[in-house]
């Protein structure tokens, strides 16, 4: 653990993206107190206006505070990053230790299944299934979910078939422990390093593709606001207001790019050998 | 050569069906209650209605057993009902007006990507920490963090409104018929120009990263520090000895990477009014057009799965490891 924090902050890049990703969280949670203006109240008088000291970051089409409206949709983009990486993690990480550690039948149906989710275009099984439902923040979280396991559930598994056959499994085995104690208990948590990797760098993979589901009108709806469906209203006035899509899509920029560093970081400080699996996986979106 | 072939398209059979139940299956999720849509263009009675049509389409209310074979059988034979859009058209002539646009789109896409990243991974890998490798590196990265269609946006601003020299939308310009035959190709390059840049970013970066860890990963082995024992020039021992290995398991990577580069041209369609697969899928959600959409995401998906099919065979010829152990990895 103390190596693993050396190494980490050795890593200019993964410490800045660290520091950056820390104060997106802050100004998210802070956002009613940072504020300057309610994000969703329209001001007629102020309709496009461009960026200026009132609005430092200028108004939208209704005469609403972009600034203001950036720091409410961070809420959402951080929201949605957590809770979907969240749910791929979990059911990545249910079916990825059933199936390395009971191996047979059971593995070969749960890979089959995930080369089978891997064969679907990610955006057009997503437009799919939205268009199916009521469209909100937790819909979005779950389809971004439940179409975002399968790198966790291989690199699980991967990690059950070379632990599973180590002495202190074996000895677990044969004193009689069961097989779900043995999952949680001996071998998962030494196959937890990749994983939080894979996490780390699903989060802004998670990130994108809510700004791009919102970017289309199919994700988080307004009045709601995130950097998305501002992105959205801005292609609109695209002739016009330059300004309402520069500063959303570079906020989604900047928290993406910070993850990555940091992901990276920490795969590096955890173990050198990881560099190739979790970074491929976490990116085969 | 010939038996992994058939052991590969008899893997593709469970699949293919998977393809068909999982889209079925996601018909299911049309509201029983169409009153709880109230998003969209749509009126409350034209959700009823479409979930009406819905229901009898598919017979919604037999068995499920039932309504799979049902489906099935439909689909086998290229059947995918008729649009719910007001012009009524078959699904598939929809789709076969669009698909020939997203392939073309998606093959030249993959070209340039192959033509650019190979290179600039080979140069990064040799000249490992060097100005080149880093500069690369930053565009790799940056590549990973751009949105898409925020870069589309940047584009459109600062090349079709800022500067007006490239076209931002659709595929002609509208005195296209009166050009001449030259200049109509013209007008058409330079409207796929600014669709095509975006699409490329993305992947260019990706694929530039892989190729760079492929070809660090070959310069180590041993038979690398033969040739150079033997005292064959650089420009052989890299272009020759290292390059063909490291370009292995791009071949792989390509093929993992099409649902990602084709998912893209979603994004990058319905910003540029492109008038390709993707754009017709946007439309059809937003228009709960639910015939298009089933169909769409069968086509879609099942040609994802044969052109991953013909890169894990193609990798087969080159690697022929890979036909005695039968597996990846």
């Amino acid at each position: 653990m103390h190596d693993f924090w050396r190494a980490l902050s050795r890593n200019r890049l993964a410490l800045i993206g660290g520091v950056v990703v820390a104060c997106l969280a802050v100004l998210a949670i802070a956002a009613p107190l940072l504020s300057p203006w309610d994000p969703n109240r329209p001001d007629v008088r102020k309709i496009l206006n461009p960026p200026s000291q009132g609005h430092l970051f200028g108004t939208d089409q209704l005469g609403r505070d972009v600034l203001s409206r950036m720091l409410f949709g961070a809420r959402v983009s951080l929201a949605v990053g957590f809770v979907s990486v969240g749910i791929a993690a979990t059911i990545g990480i249910l079916l990825g230790s059933a199936a390395g550690y009971h191996g047979g039948l059971i593995d070969a149906a749960i890979m089959r299944l995930v080369d089978l989710m891997l064969v679907f275009p990610r955006f057009f099984l997503l437009l799919a299934v939205l268009a199916f439902l009521k469209p909100s923040i937790w819909t979005i979280m779950a389809v971004i979910g439940l179409t975002g396991w399968m790198g966790v559930a291989r690199l699980v598994r991967a990690e059950f078939l070379a632990l599973k056959e180590r002495e202190f499994v074996t000895w677990s085995q044969s004193v009689g422990a069961s097989g779900f104690r043995i999952i949680w208990r001996h071998i998962l948590p030494n196959a937890m390093a990749p994983v939080l990797v894979a996490m780390t760098l699903g989060i802004p993979a998670a990130i994108l593709t809510e700004s791009g589901l919102s970017f289309l009108g199919l994700g988080v709806q307004p009045p709601f606001a995130t950097w998305g469906n501002i992105l959205n209203e801005g292609k609109d006035a695209i002739e016009l207001a330059w300004w309402l899509s520069l500063y959303p899509g570079f906020a989604i920029l900047l928290t993406v790019l910070s993850y990555n560093l940091l992901g990276e970081g920490i795969r590096d400080a955890l173990d050198p050998r990881l560099r190739r699996s979790a970074g491929v996986a976490a990116r085969a979106r | 050569m010939f038996a992994y072939a058939l052991r590969r398209l008899l893997l593709a059979v469970p699949l293919l069906l998977g393809i068909t139940f999982i889209s079925f299956m996601v018909i299911h999720l049309a509201p029983g209650d169409p009153v709880e849509v109230q998003t969209g263009d749509m009126t409350e009675r034209n959700i009823r209605e479409a979930y009406k049509a819905l229901r009898e389409m598919y017979g919604l209310d037999k068995p499920l057993h039932e309504q799979y074979w049902n489906w099935l059988t439909r689909i086998v034979h290229l059947d995918f009902g008729r649009s719910f859009a007001p012009d009524g058209r078959l699904v598939l002539t929809k789709i076969g007006e669009r698909l020939p646009i997203t392939l073309l789109l998606n093959i030249i896409e993959m070209l340039i990507i192959l033509a650019l990243a190979v290179p600039i991974g080979v140069m990064s890998a040799t000249r490992q920490y060097s100005t080149f490798d880093k500069i690369t590196t930053i565009f790799v990265f940056l590549g990973f963090a751009t949105p898409d269609f925020w870069l589309a946006l940047l584009l459109m601003i600062l090349f079709g409104v800022q500067l007006g020299w490239l076209p931002i939308s659709g595929l002609r310009s509208l005195n296209w018929e009166y050009l001449s035959f030259w200049r109509q190709q013209l007008d058409f390059l330079s409207h796929l120009l600014l669709p095509i840049l975006v699409a490329t970013f993305g992947g260019l970066a990706g694929f530039s990263r892989y190729m760079r860890q492929s070809m660090l990963e070959v310069v180590r082995q041993d038979y690398i520090q033969t040739a150079r024992a033997k005292g064959l020039a650089e420009r052989v021992i890299v272009g020759k000895h290292a390059l063909r290995n490291a370009m292995l398991p791009i071949v792989t990577i390509l093929g993992l990477s099409l649902p990602g580069l084709i998912g893209g041209s979603v994004i990058v369609e319905w910003i540029f009014a492109i008038p390709g697969m993707g754009q017709l899928m946007v439309q059809a959600a937003f228009e709960r057009d639910y015939p298009v959409l089933m169909g769409n995401l069968v086509i879609v998906s099942t040609l994802t799965l044969f052109a991953n099919l013909a890169a894990d065979l193609a990798y087969s010829l080159v690697d022929p490891r890979i036909r005695v152990s039968g597996r990846r990895r």
